[in-house]
C-alpha cells in the first residue's frame, strides 16, 4: 500500500461524464504539488477516464477501485 | 510555431445548435481543458448561437428518428419505454418541439449530465480553452458583439485554421 495522506476529499457523486474529471482538475489546480486528492464518483466511466486523466495530465493516480458501488480515486499533484 | 513539447491541442468546429448537438463540442472541450491540453472551439454557421448570453437551444425529433423519447417521471418501467411516435406525425404537433426540449433536458438533469450552461462556463473558467465565433456567420445571421458572452473572441476561417494546424486532434462536429 502506497504511503499518503490524504488532504481533501471531492464528492463528485451523482455526475457523469465529463464532470467528474473537470471537477477533479479545478481541486487539483487549487491544491499544492505533492498535495493528495481523494475522490468519490458514482459514475462506472470514471474508472477509464481517471486513468486517461492521469496519463495525459501526469498527476499520480494512486488508487483506482470499486468499494460498495461507489467508485474511488486518490490522485497526488505532481506540478 | 512549434508545438514539439508543448500540450496536446484540440481543434473543434462547432456547427449544429440544436440542445443534443450542443453537448459534445462543450463535452469534449471541458474534458480536454481538464486534461491540460489546448483546446479552441470554432462556432460556426448554427453552432455560432451556443456562444450567445441567452442560451436557447432547442432540440427536434423532426428528421432525428434515433432519438429515444423517455419520461423522465413515473414507475421505472414507465421511464423504460421508448416512446415510438412517428416523426411526420409529431413534428406537425404544436409544442411537440419544447416538449421534447423539456424531457431531453429533465431526462439529463436526472441522470446527473451537467447542463450545455454549466459545460461551457466550464469551458470559459478555464484558460486553456478558447471559444471563437465565426464573424461570417455573425455577418450573415445579424448578430451583434454583445450578443455574445465576454469569454469569446471573433475569428475567421483563417484564425481556426492558423490554431488547427498545430492540433492534435480536429474535429468538425
Amino acid at each position: 500500500m502506497a504511503e499518503y495522506d490524504i488532504k481533501e476529499t471531492l464528492d463528485c457523486k451523482g455526475m457523469l461524464c465529463p464532470m467528474p474529471i473537470v471537477k477533479t482538475s479545478k481541486k487539483i489546480k487549487e491544491m499544492e504539488i505533492g498535495d493528495v486528492l481523494e475522490m468519490i464518483s458514482t459514475d462506472p466511466g470514471a474508472i477509464p477516464d481517471m486513468q486517461a486523466w492521469s496519463n495525459q495530465t501526469g498527476h499520480e493516480l494512486l488508487e483506482a477501485k470499486e468499494e460498495e458501488s461507489l467508485y474511488r480515486f486518490v490522485v497526488r499533484k505532481t506540478h | 510555431m512549434s508545438k514539439e513539447n508543448g500540450p496536446r491541442r484540440l481543434a473543434l468546429i462547432s456547427s449544429k445548435g440544436t440542445l443534443d448537438w450542443a453537448y459534445p463540442p462543450f463535452i469534449l472541450a471541458s474534458a480536454a481543458g481538464a486534461m491540460e491540453w489546448e483546446v479552441a472551439i470554432f462556432h460556426t454557421f448554427y453552432g455560432l448561437p451556443l456562444l450567445k448570453k441567452e442560451l436557447d437551444a432547442a432540440v427536434s425529433p423532426m428528421g432525428n428518428p434515433a432519438m429515444p423519447m423517455k419520461m423522465p417521471f413515473g414507475p421505472d418501467g414507465f421511464q423504460k419505454i421508448n416512446w415510438n411516435i412517428p416523426n411526420l406525425l409529431m413534428s406537425n404537433v404544436p409544442g411537440f418541439e419544447s416538449m421534447a426540449t423539456g424531457l431531453m433536458k429533465q431526462t439529463f438533469k436526472k441522470k446527473g449530465v451537467a447542463t450545455v450552461e454549466e459545460l461551457r462556463d466550464m469551458c470559459v473558467e478555464m484558460d486553456n480553452v478558447r471559444l471563437i465565433g465565426c464573424q461570417m456567420t455573425m455577418d450573415v445571421f445579424g448578430f451583434k458583439r454583445e450578443d455574445f458572452i465576454d469569454g469569446c473572441e471573433i475569428g475567421g476561417a483563417a484564425t481556426f485554421l492558423e490554431y488547427a494546424a498545430d492540433s492534435d486532434v480536429s474535429l468538425f462536429i
